[in-house]
This record gives C-alpha cells, structure tokens and sequence, in this order.
C-alpha cells in the first residue's frame, strides 16, 4: 500500500506523512499539483490524499490528470476552508473515498485511508 | 448686554453652529445656514417686496398729488388776490376818471367843490385820504386831506417825472411830505387846453385790510413787494412796510406762478406770486411747506406705521416658517447621513465577513501544521523509535511556535481592519497599507493565478491620512477587481508622485470592465451588478466618500473587456485637502 500526500504547506504535508510512515503506511509527499502529476507519472501509488485549493493547479485539477496516469487510483480529499461547497461541487464519484477538514485527525485520516483500500 | 443676547440664543436655529466638516464621509447635502439665508432672502423678496413698493409708490404719489394740489390752491389764491387788488386800484383810477371828465374845470379847482367831491369818493368807493391838482409845474395849486400840502411842488419828485411822460401813475408806497406810509395815483388830465394832473393818495389801511383778508393756513402770508423787494404792506413774518423782504424777489411772469424757496432760517416756503399790471407791486402769497404738508404727513405716518407693523410681523412669520423647513430638513438629512455612517460600519463588516473565509483557510494551514507537529510529538514519545529525540522535540515545538505566530499574525490583522471607525489621520505608509489589504487577498490571488503587482516609487514620503479607511478603500477596490477578473488575470496597483504636494495610486485589473451607460453611476449607493453575488451596491459609493472624506479625488477609466483603472490623488497632508 503507497499513498500520495499533496498540499502547498509542505511543513504539513512532510509531517503527516512522516507519522503515516511511523504507523506502517508508506506515504509519500508532494509540495504543489506538478510535483504530484510528476511522481505519479514515475511510480504507482494506490491512494493520492489532496489539498483542494492549491496555487496554480488545483486538487481537483490534479485528480482529473491522475486519473489519466492511474486510472485505479483512488482519493481522498482536505481543505482548509469550511465550506460543503468546496467538497461537493468537485467530483463526488465513486474513487472519491472522502472529505477532510483541516486540522485532520490522523485517526479518521487512517480509518479513510484504510476503507479506501480495503473497497 | 449679555441678557440681551441670552435672549437671542434662544432663537438661533438648532442648525445654526453645524459645520458639515464634522459629518464624515457622507456629507451633508446642504450648507444649512446659506439655505437658510437663502430661504429667508426668498420669502423677503416675495413676501415684503410688494408691500414695501406699494408704501414707497403711495408715498411717492400722494406727495408729488399733495404738493401739486398745493400749487394749485396758491395759484388760485394769488390769481384771486391779484384780482381783488388790481380791481381795487382799477375803481379809484376810473372814479377819479370820471370826476374829471364830467365835471367843469372851474368846479373841480373850487375849493369848495373838491371837498364835495373828496366825501362824495368817500361816501360811495371810499378809500381816499386826500384830493390835489398839480400844475405841470410841478405846484398843488388845491388840495383837500388831512395834511398841509397846499402850494406843495413836486417837480423834483420821480413820480411826477413818470405821470408827466407816461399820463397815469401809482405810485409805490412811500412817506413823501407827511412822513407817513402811503400810495398815490395821479393822472394827466389836458383841461382847457392846459394839463393838470389830478392826484388822489390812497388810504393805505384800507389797502393792508385789503390784503390781510385773504385766507391763509397756518402763518402763511399775502403782501405786497415793489421790484425793488421793499415791502409795500405789513406782514406777519417777513418785516414792515417800507422794510427789505428776506426772500428773494421773484423773477418776472405774465401769469400767476408758484415756488419754492428756503429762508435764512432754512425754513421752506411755497410762494405763490403775480405782477400786478400797470403797477410797481408784486402780490406774493408765503405759505410754510410744512404747515400745507402737515395733514399729508399725518396719513403717511398711520400708513407706515401699519406697513412697520406688517413687516415686523412678516420677518416673525418668514423666520418662523424658514427656521421650520429648514429645521426639518436638517433633521432629516441628519438621519440620512447617521443611516449612511451605520451602513459604512455594517458594509465595513460584511467586507470582513467576505474576508473570513479566506481568513479561516488562512488560519487553518498553520493550525493543521500545529496539529501536525503535535501529533508527531506525541508519536515520538509514544513509539519512541528516535534515537537523537530532544533534537527532533525542539524542532516540532519551534515548529508549533512559528506556526502560532502565524496564526496571531493573521488574527492581529483583522482586528486591526476592523477597528478606528473615527478619522484618525496619523503618518503612514502607504505601501504598508497596500500589502497589509493583500495579505488577505493573497491566497485567493495564489489559488485563482491572478498576478498581482504592486510598484511605489521611490520618492512616495509618508502620507497624512486615516490608516483604517485606507484599508477599506484598497480592500474595496481589489475585491472589486478580483471579482471583475477571470482565473489568471493581473492586477496592477501603482503608487505615484505627479505633483509636489499629492500622490497617485492607480489600481488597474484586465477584468470584464464597466460599460459606458454604468459608469456615471457607479459611485451611487446602492447600484450594483453583481446583486446576485452579493453586492450590495455600496462598495464603490463608500470607497468614494472616503477618498473625498481624506481630502482626495477618485476617476474611473474602464473599457468592456480590456479592464478597469481606478485613479485615486491623495494630499500629502491633511492641510493640503483641497
């Protein structure tokens, strides 16, 4: 199981993925959309977890290229506003496993992680 | 004096001491105190300008009609004086006529008979002192009268010069032999193939009676001059006979005449006068003006009077009527101003409120970061696996630190949007103010690519200006500018010095634009295009007031599809508003 974590904040995204790591799951980051489309052209992952709004290219963005990279490749989404719109008015289909809120609880992150997987 | 004026505050209209200065970015529409005086002025002009045209046109009328009628009146008078006088002397010259042509002319040199004759003149027109034939010697061969003139010669005497040439004469008044104040007619008769002249002197009481009848107003006066201007009768205020009159002798006219003279004393006469024909008199009739004008004057004082009263009572009601609308308005443009101030602090929040959500998406990366770290830390302690952990433990905690002060960075400056709703004009920079607006807006410029440039020039000092509406001024215009752009777009805020004493900020994004027909009422409140986004159409109005409110001016220049350019010129110091 290898997943992709992509937000702008990379403090964010290296330390979340450092402590999936620490809970066996093999997580590698990405800074901003290119860096993610760039990796998942080069290797496989199972899961890519998202930052909505990011500068240039935006998760939703990303998630519509990847699925030309790796159609198998499944979602989950964050975002740092509040707002059901933000969640909503993106793609809610089937590879979309979730929605989270920023802070995320790395409890309900592994719960989402590992329901993606096991589906 | 001070409870006079105590007094007088009391109707100083409450908008009297207002200064529009005071009332913030929505000034008031209207300079009370001018629209007062305004309103005052109007009213006078239509309310008293009739009354006091109609008094001053009746004055001027029945004056120039009173002192008219008066002219009238002393002609008349002068006219039937003269008459009066002229026949006077007419009947004895024509009596003495007729004594000489139908008597012999040995009775009429008999003693006895002249006698018969003087007291037969009496008896029947009366008004003879005496009775005298004159040789053209010049010798009063008989006499009959009071006085001792029998054989008396008159050859050096003017007046027997004059009868000699001339055949008749009356004589001016004089006092001759008998020393006494008289007249005399004398007329050259041819008897007997010899000119005589008969002289008949005139009782000069009969004559002042003569003229003292004539009625007058007041102490006018009727009398008689010489051309000379020697009184020929006694007045009552312009001397004795025989004595210098004061006035002037009026100039000669055919007909009866009248006018107006001033005395020594300054005293105003209406002189009505004639030339008495075929005799050295001049009848004047003297009349004070103010006495003829007195009963004119008594009606104008009542008519002023009641037009005084009338106007007093028109100012009352004008300044009472004026001072209530005026008042009224005040009151309700005091309201509408107070409603603008409470929808610029509601409009300041809700511009706020559209800020929160980036705000919060602001706060919650740092927060997420925190909790990050957090959780790490933890992990750290809980799987222990790290062999160097104080390190790692310090650099997880000055993470969370950093983050923090992200985090109170981003609170410190909304509160700080959100406060100063007073002027308060300090020092600041400008390009300060531009990027502490920016830093709320950069997110949304990073995640919608919009470029956004900001260039100051290099000579832009510090300006005069209030810190929190500059705020609400660029936070206004940029989201304006944000909401016109597509992704992608670029907006460009620049900050010049084109003249010495303002600066030049010119805020330009390559938007939707504004077409023609909207931009003439882009600065009302209330007119929006985006009312289905949530405008409320008050943005633009209120960014207005406040450049105006801080001294400065505001230009639009947009062209559909290529983009907008706000113009904004701010004085450098508050002294320098225009």
């Amino acid at each position: 199981m290898r997943i992709l974590l992509v937000d702008d904040e990379q403090e964010l995204v290296s330390t979340l993925a450092e402590r999936l790591s620490m809970r066996g799951i093999d997580a590698d980051w990405a800074c901003s959309g290119e860096e993610a489309l760039e990796k998942a052209g080069r290797q496989n992952y199972d899961l890519a977890v998202l930052d909505v709004k990011m500068p240039r290219i935006s998760g939703l963005e990303v998630k519509a290229e990847m699925e030309m990279i790796q159609p198998e490749l499944r979602y989950i989404f964050m975002t740092g506003h509040g707002s059901a719109n933000d969640f909503y008015s993106g793609s809610s289909d089937a590879k979309t496993v979730g929605y989270l809120i920023k802070p995320v609880n790395i409890d309900i992150l592994i719960g989402k992680i590992k329901e993606a997987l096991s589906g | 004096m001070a409870s006079p004026m105590k007094f007088l505050q009391k109707f100083k209209p409450i908008f009297w001491d207002y200064r529009p200065g005071n009332s913030g970015p929505f000034k008031s529409l209207f300079n009370f105190r001018s629209l007062w005086k305004r309103r005052v002025l109007l009213l006078v002009c239509v309310a008293l300008g009739p009354l006091i045209s109609l008094a001053i046109f009746n004055h001027m009328v029945t004056r120039h009609d009173t002192e008219k009628e008066i002219y009238l009146r002393t002609a008349r008078l002068v006219s039937n004086t003269k008459r009066t006088v002229s026949f006077f002397l007419e009947k004895r010259k024509l009596a003495l006529d007729f004594v000489v042509q139908h008597h012999p002319f040995e009775k009429i040199t008999d003693a006895e008979h002249l006698k018969i004759l003087f007291s037969d003149l009496n008896a029947t027109i009366g008004g003879f002192t005496d009775l005298g034939l004159i040789t053209t010697a010049g010798d009063q061969f008989r006499y009959y009268g009071p006085y001792d003139l029998q054989g008396k010669n008159y050859v050096d005497e003017p007046w027997f010069h004059e009868v000699m040439e001339k055949g008749l004469y009356f004589s001016e008044v004089f006092r001759g032999f008998r020393d006494t104040p008289h007249l005399v007619i004398a007329i050259k008769y041819k008897l007997n193939d010899t000119f005589y002249i008969f002289r008949a002197t005139i009782d000069t009481k009969r004559f002042n009676q003569l003229i003292s009848e004539v009625e007058l107003i007041g102490n006018g006066d009727a009398f008689l001059i010489n051309h000379q201007g020697i009184l020929q009768t006694s007045t009552r205020s312009h001397g004795l006979a025989l004595e210098s009159i004061k006035l002037p002798i009026p100039e000669y006219s055919e007909h009866t005449a009248v006018f107006e003279v001033d005395d020594v004393d300054g005293e105003r006469y209406v002189i009505g006068y004639a030339y008495l024909p075929d005799t050295p008199f001049i009848l004047m009739i003297t009349e004070q003006k103010s006495v003829l004008m007195a009963p004119w004057l008594k009606t104008q004082i009542v008519i002023i009077s009641f037009v005084a009263f009338g106007v007093i009572g028109i100012l009352l009601a004008i300044y009472f009527v004026a001072t209530h609308l005026v008042t009224q308005i005040f009151v309700a443009d005091q309201k509408r101003v107070q409603t603008l101030h409470e929808v610029e602090h509601t409009s300041r929040l809700a511009s706020i409120g559209r800020l929160a959500a980036g705000v919060a998406h602001e706060i919650n990366n740092p927060l997420a970061i925190i909790n990050e770290k957090a959780g790490l830390t933890k992990d750290i302690l809980t799987y222990g696996q790290q062999t160097d952990q104080t390190t790692k433990l310090i650099s997880q905690i000055d993470s969370i630190l950093a983050s923090v002060e992200r985090c109170g960075n981003i609170t410190k400056r909304l509160l700080g949007f959100a406060r100063h709703l007073e002027v308060n004009i300090i020092k600041v920079n400008i390009e300060a103010i531009i990027e502490d607006v920016l830093g709320f807006l950069t997110k949304e410029a990073e995640y919608r690519s919009i470029q956004v440039t900001v260039k100051v020039d290099e000579n832009i000092p510090e300006i005069e200006t209030d810190r929190g509406k500059m705020q609400q001024v660029f936070l206004n215009l940029i989201n304006n500018a944000f909401a016109a752009m597509q992704d992608g777009g670029s907006l460009d805020i620049r900050v010049r010095r084109r003249v010495q004493n303002k600066i030049t900020i010119t805020v330009t994004d390559d938007g939707s634009g504004i077409p023609e027909a909207d931009l003439k009422r882009i600065y009302e409140p209330f007119f929006s295009t985006k009312t289905k986004k949530g405008g409320t159409g008050l943005g633009l109005s209120i960014t207005y007031g406040l450049v105006q409110e801080l001294g400065g001016t505001m230009d639009v220049q947009s062209v559909v599809g290529v983009g907008t350019q706000f113009i904004i010129n701010l004085p450098l110091t508050q002294e320098n508003k225009d």
